[in-house]
């Protein structure tokens, strides 16, 4: 009798006591489910999302501030013709499933996504890299055709992540890496599960287990972070709703920078936006507070050109484009649409887009612009806006970060052709001194900011909400990433 | 089975016309052409048209409903995993609405114009005019905000147990099964009323039975084909029509496997699972055709 009772004394006591101790386990609420989890086969932000440092590391990585740290290289050097990089890696590194990591699964990663026959989908990060050696097992060089100045920050993307050739074709459903967290279970449509790796080479995850959640409607995700059943959502689908777990103590609502520019994109090799000075009309005709008010509700940094305002190389174009109805109506004036013109205005899924779209075509009218609204689906605004440049106008939010690139790519959808601003990015690949490249970086903005390439509007910002108790949560999203290395519960 | 064939090259048409690929779904905006078209290589997405429809009937009919484009795991197994909860969540909703609607439908029609009859016609009018998620966002902020008795949304999986999974699909089964009961207390109650009209009740009740006698022996048996019909129906729709309250309580349903499969443009996912709701309805109906000739003893020699 006495000792049924002290096994139940002590039994409450074990409750008791795991009652007390600081919660290791966290689900975290995303919309969109990841079509697959193999970073190195698709675009798709949720793969990055979920095993983004997490389960998948590269040579390098972002860290949350946006700089390039160190992460399977433990450090490098980088010849004086900045041709030949040498890293030299970590040790005692293995991948999930014991085997040893070294630098022939380095070589055997970057080969296969630089491969002719490779459907990395961000496949130029590895232009220019000539070939690939291993003199040692703890050592890789990188042979460069000529000096890349981005080469380790282009390391660090998800697409260039370090995966085992003993596991990779597996990836896609069971990924095994070398990072802070084992993939345990997807249950698809539902949950992806990881556990923390006990083996981590590094400082090792706080939290035991992390689960992933998708809820795509954004009314679900308010009543599921309301109900417990989420303790975070780092990118919040319903910046309406904010302002309520703002006033709610048990929450707090995290806002950072991404790299998304938000763009009015425009078609410059269709009449009538080949004329600049329409572009230019359509620039003075935007009201940018208008729209970051109206359909972003307050959160957001307008812009006025295509790059990241957190950026140290940034500069401030916005009065390049202030908001002026007069000057707009004159510029259409002398480019010989007094009466305005009929265009289309094509709309991607995400709000800021409809949204946005629906304050932009007002503020259009108002200097005689009729633009013509279209939803479109995403795989309808890949095929016609993207691939078919079968638009007028659209919006987006160019994601990637550092792509001021694109405007260096003639046939891509906005169809921009300056051949002084593609010699300036051609230079500026190659330039490897930082500050010389800040400069570059600065003049490029100035080119497309001065050209109306498109119109300019915000910086999408990154409002999260997460039980006010949680710590360690990447505010700011340099890539799109929820590293959760550093996060606990602080009870 | 003519039915199934031509369902199958309708689904396959209608979806092949549908513009945007897989492939470019996948890979993005930064993407080169040639890796577009090596990815399409490996997806088999440069096969002719007719040789993949051959392929993925032919397919279906071993079991084999192929490889998802964008998960890259068999159909087969998607659609399985799918079913455990969406072929019991609308079973479960039937069921609610049977159970609603049977007593709701009896009672007005025997009691017809007064208080009971006016009051289920009025819910009944609301129930069918409430659009089923806005009911469903009103059933989690009651129960899972503000009580907190069940949870928002999701599903744990079978696994956890059995009440474990019937308790996450209550809120789901409640707000589909309301428009479904308001509709069949509806019917029953006017198939009843006009079986009550006819001349053998009247017989019955000249051979001396009471009114609930008549009702009970006589009245319901014949009143419950236009109700059998609604019902087979009603299951087809709600295996199916889930969509909107799959994605309110975001439970990984069949309904939200289509609508992820048409925006990624994984059209051998959405061509399987539709072709599956088509021969599911199929046999619901072949099931309420039995059903008709157990309660109706005349159908069974037609049969």
């Amino acid at each position: 009798m006495f000792r049924r009772f002290s096994a139940l004394l002590l039994g409450l006591a074990i409750t008791a006591g795991t009652v007390q101790a600081a919660q290791t386990d966290i689900t975290i609420g995303m919309q969109l489910e990841p079509p697959n989890l193999d970073p190195t086969a698709g675009a798709a932000a949720a793969i990055d999302e979920v095993v983004y440092a997490n389960v998948f590391e590269g040579l390098t990585r972002f860290a949350s501030d946006g700089s390039v740290k160190p992460a399977l290289a433990e450090s490098w050097e980088i010849s004086d013709d900045g041709l030949t990089y040498t890293f030299t890696l970590q040790s005692g590194v293995t991948f999930h499933d014991g085997s040893t990591f070294n630098a022939e699964d380095v070589k055997f990663s970057l080969d296969r996504s630089r491969a002719e026959n490779s459907t990395n989908a961000q496949k130029q990060l590895f232009d220019g890299i000539e070939s690939i050696e291993v003199p040692d097992l703890q050592t890789v060089v990188i042979n460069l055709s000529a000096p890349n100045g981005a080469l380790l920050f282009n390391l660090a993307w998800g697409d260039a992540i370090v995966m085992s050739p003993d596991t990779f074709d597996k990836a896609k459903t069971e990924p095994v890496g070398t990072g802070p967290f084992k993939f345990s279970r997807w249950v698809q449509g539902d949950r992806i599960e990881l556990e923390k790796n006990p083996e981590y080479w590094g400082a090792s995850a706080k939290l035991e287990k992390v689960t992933f959640k998708f809820i795509s409607e954004p009314t679900a995700a308010f009543a599921a972070l309301m109900a417990g059943d989420v303790d975070a959502f780092p990118v919040y689908p319903a910046p309406e709703n904010l302002a309520q777990f703002e006033a709610d103590p048990r929450f707090s609502v995290v806002v950072g920078s991404t790299e998304g520019e938000t763009i009015l994109s425009t078609n410059n090799k269709q009449a009538p936006f080949d004329n600049k000075l329409v572009r230019q009309a359509v620039a003075h005709a935007i009201n940018r507070q208008e729209i970051i008010d109206g359909a972003m509700f307050g959160y957001g940094t307008p812009i006025g050109t295509h790059f990241a305002p957190h950026h140290p190389a940034y500069k401030d174009f916005t009065d390049n484009s202030s908001y002026d109805v007069d000057k707009a109506k004159e510029l259409l004036k002398e480019a010989g649409f007094e009466d305005g013109f009929k265009t289309t205005l094509k709309l991607p899924p995400p709000s800021y887009a409809r949204r946005g779209g629906e304050i932009i075509a007002a503020q259009l009218r108002q200097v005689g612009i009729e633009a013509e609204i279209s939803n479109l689906e995403w795989a309808q605004w890949l095929e016609q806006v993207f691939r078919g440049k079968d638009f007028g106008l659209t919006i987006v939010s160019h994601t990637e970060p550092m792509d001021i690139g694109i405007y260096a790519r003639p046939d891509y959808y906005f169809q921009y052709d300056n051949a002084d601003f593609q010699k300036l990015i051609s230079d500026l690949t190659l330039e490897t001194d930082e500050e010389k490249r800040n400069i570059m970086f600065q003049e490029a903005q100035e080119i497309i900011a001065a050209d109306y390439v498109n119109g300019y509007l915000f910086q999408l910002a990154k409002t999260g909400v997460a039980n006010a108790k949680i710590e360690g949560l990447w505010e700011n999203s340099p890539t799109q990433a929820n590293d959760m290395t550093e996060v606990f519960w602080n009870d | 089975m003519l039915t199934l064939l031509c369902a199958s090259v309708i689904i396959f048409l209608a979806l092949e016309v549908v513009p945007g690929d897989p492939a470019s779904v996948m890979l993005g905006v930064n993407a080169q052409p040639e890796t577009v078209a090596a990815l399409k290589q490996e997806l088999g997405l440069n096969v002719s048209k007719p040789k993949r429809y051959f392929n993925w009937v032919s397919g279906m009919l071993a079991g084999d409903f192929g490889v998802s484009y964008t998960y890259r795991t068999p159909v087969r197994d998607m659609i399985a995993d799918r079913m455990v909860i969406s072929f019991p969540l609308a079973l479960y909703a039937l069921l609610l609405s049977t159970l609603i609607a049977f007593p709701a439908g009896i009672i007005a029609a025997t009691r017809r114009g007064a208080v009971a009859d006016v009051s289920v016609m009025g819910t009944t009018q609301l129930g069918i005019a409430i659009p089923n998620f806005w009911f469903a966002m009103i059933l989690v902020s009651i129960f899972a905000i503000k009580l907190r008795w069940f949870s928002a949304g999701g599903f744990p999986g079978w696994e956890a147990g059995f009440l474990a999974g019937l308790k996450a699909l209550t809120l789901p089964a409640i707000a589909l099964a309301l428009p479904q009961a308001s509709i069949l207390a509806r019917v029953m109650r006017s198939s009843l009323l006009d079986t009550l009209g006819e001349d053998f009740i009247r017989t019955a009740r000249a051979k001396g039975l009471t009114a609930g006698q008549a009702l009970w022996h006589h009245a319901l048996r014949n009143a419950l084909i236009p109700v059998l019909t609604i019902i087979g129906l009603q299951f087809s729709f709600l295996l199916a029509g889930a969509i909107i309250v799959e994605n309110v309580f975001f439970l990984p349903g069949l309904g939200r496997l289509i609508f992820q499969g048409i925006t990624q443009r994984d059209l051998i996912v959405v061509e399987s699972v539709v072709m599956l709701l088509v021969f599911a309805v199929v046999m619901v109906t072949f099931l309420v055709d039995i059903a008709y000739a157990a309660v109706d003893p005349r159908l069974r020699r037609r049969m």
